[in-house]
């Protein structure tokens, strides 16, 4: 039998906002344990939480970005479970009410565009962080770090629209550039800027009603999202061909055995008792701040991908690798606006020097440049790599280098004419054997010309001249 | 009665209140009373009323994205049970 698989996933992005969602704490990674608490966010008796403005702001562009209805009002609830990195042993959270419902992501799938719905997005505040003290085997205690308590989070859940784990894959990337586009979260999955749940089950294909899902967790890159997916699908699959049946729970990725592991909870642990939170009213949008953020909204990795492609006639391989980062796209543009000649080239060397570019390490113009001078023959390819090498060596401008170094090669035949005659004299066997129909040797003489003018002709030229003169 | 003891078990349970057998029956009389005493709104037709959250008419107010340290961290974790430096010490957590 045939088996297709049902994915839908629940991101959680940390919102990139300077204070915490309730209170003024900083929500800045790294800082000393517990050194960013107050009364609010560690949850004690006659506090008020107050919302940050900033925190709606991202959430809204977010929904705006994913097509979304925003919801005029939503209402903040309480999720009760007892936890040691939860002080106030309940999570502010959405529930009933988000503040964004419906939307979609469009992403590319067998060739083709393929469109994820979205379900909702919510917004909720982030719990502490417990390590264990000492060895793990041997702990006796759990340490809590409650920095991270009330950290803005927004949690966007997917429709079950995805069937496999490239599918997945392509949404979470797609989803994860879009946000970082907006500025709204810095995407780092290491520090858990951006993290993912999947929930996963899988039919006999061509059979409408779901199966029984399993939530997986702890995967902390795209590659370890697919690959958990990838296991979790065989090990359902093989389980309904024994005979088995799919049970409903939480399995955790273990990334070193590559394996799924059941999470044995309690029944008892999901019993949230969701209720309104009285010490927050709800969260009313007026239209008009929607359309002012509507107007913030940047151009997005889709719709920046289509356009590089018709604009500059890119390859949509090419294209999408430019956009993966919003940085890396303008500054092939830049480029490409002081240099018109040879787009394709500029963007293979935008990608070449992605790193640097990205580091801020090179200017557009150093890139024009480079690009310019290679097609107009002046300089080698080779000669324009060391050049950029030495722009980042040195931060001198690249036609300044180009001109100290010597490195323009010769493109002037007639200029040639005399190196090529020293190299053919030198070698009166091998133009022979050419002159008898070994054709093949001309690459020989190509060599022995760019030696003897120490790599500063320019080959096409010395082609032309060796060819002219054996022939 | 509104409540079974196993439904006033459980909610103890989530409490996180250990119920002796005699405090369990107090407490299934007494939140049975609470629950039947609610009950007189079911004879009200609400199917057009819109559920309320809150009972004042207006939105939450904002405060804006500025960073304004508490600055007193011993304050903070002087409340906790035990410590380890600056973690709060909690017994080992064995789940996850």
């Amino acid at each position: 039998m045939e088996f297709e698989a049902v994915i839908g996933l629940e991101v959680h992005a940390q919102l990139k906002t300077e204070s915490k969602i309730f209170c003024a704490c900083s929500a800045k990674f790294g800082a000393d344990p517990n050194e960013n608490t107050c009364p609010v966010c560690t949850g004690m008796p006659g506090v008020l939480p107050v919302l940050n403005r900033k925190a709606v702001e991202y959430t809204i562009r977010t929904a705006l970005a994913t097509s979304c209805e925003v919801q005029r009002k939503s209402v903040f609830a309480r999720k009760n479970y007892f936890y040691p990195d939860l002080p106030k042993a309940y999570q502010i959270s959405q529930y009933e009410l988000p503040i964004a419902l419906g939307g979609h992501i469009d992403i590319e799938a067998d060739g083709g565009t393929k469109r994820i719905g979205i379900t909702r997005i919510h917004m909720e505040e982030d719990a502490g962080k417990l390590v264990h003290e000492g060895e793990f085997a041997g702990a006796q205690a759990s340490l809590a770090d409650l920095n991270r308590c009330s950290v803005p989070l927004m949690e966007i859940v997917s429709e079950p629209d995805m069937r496999t784990p490239e599918e997945a894959g392509a949404y979470l990337r797609r989803l994860h550039d879009v946000l970082v586009y907006l500025e709204v979260c810095d995407g780092n999955m290491e520090e858990g800027s951006f993290r993912c749940d999947a929930n996963v089950s899988v039919r006999p294909k061509g059979q409408k009603e779901f199966g029984t899902k399993a939530e997986l967790k702890n995967m902390n890159s795209f590659r370890n999202v697919e690959k958990a997916l990838e296991y979790e699908i065989r090990r359902q699959v093989e389980t309904i061909e024994d005979g088995g049946r799919v049970v409903q729970e939480t399995r955790l990725w273990d990334a070193n055995a590559g394996v799924t592991v059941s999470m044995r909870r309690k029944e008892e642990a999901h019993d949230y008792r969701y209720f309104p939170d009285p010490d927050l009213l709800p969260l009313v949008v007026e239209d008009s701040w929607v359309e002012e953020l509507r107007g913030t909204i940047p151009e997005l990795p889709g719709e920046k991908v289509a356009r590089l492609e018709r604009e500059y006639g890119l390859p949509k391989y090419d294209a999408g690798i430019l956009a993966s980062s919003r940085a890396l796209a303008d500054f092939f543009e830049a480029s490409a606006a002081i240099f018109k000649g040879a787009p394709k080239t500029t963007a293979n060397e935008c990608v070449h020097w992605k790193d640097a570019i990205l580091a801020g390490k090179l200017t557009p113009e150093t890139i024009a440049h480079a690009v310019e001078d290679r097609e107009n023959g002046t300089i080698s390819a080779t000669a324009s790599k060391k050049l950029v090498e030495a722009v980042l060596d040195t931060g001198k401008p690249f036609r300044r280098l180009r001109d100290e170094k010597g490195l323009t090669q010769v493109s002037d035949a007639s200029a040639l004419d005399a190196v090529v005659d020293k190299v053919l004299a030198a070698s009166p066997k091998e133009v022979e054997s050419y002159r008898g129909g070994k054709t093949g040797l001309l690459s020989f003489f190509v060599g022995q010309v760019m030696k003897e003018s120490r790599g500063k002709a320019n080959p096409k030229i010395v082609q032309e001249v060796l060819k002219k003169k054996l022939g | 009665m509104a409540i079974t003891r196993e439904e006033t078990l459980q909610v103890a349970r989530l409490a996180r209140l250990a119920l002796t057998d005699a405090e369990a029956d107090l407490l299934r009389e007494q939140l049975g009373k609470l629950l039947d005493y609610m009950k007189q709104l079911d004879r009200l037709d609400t199917r057009d009323v819109v559920p309320t959250s809150h009972a004042v008419e207006m939105g939450t107010p904002f405060r804006e994205d500025a960073v304004r340290p508490f600055g007193d961290k011993e304050a903070i974790l002087k409340n906790a049970p035990d410590r380890a430096g600056d973690f709060f010490r909690v017994p080992r957590i064995i789940e996850d």
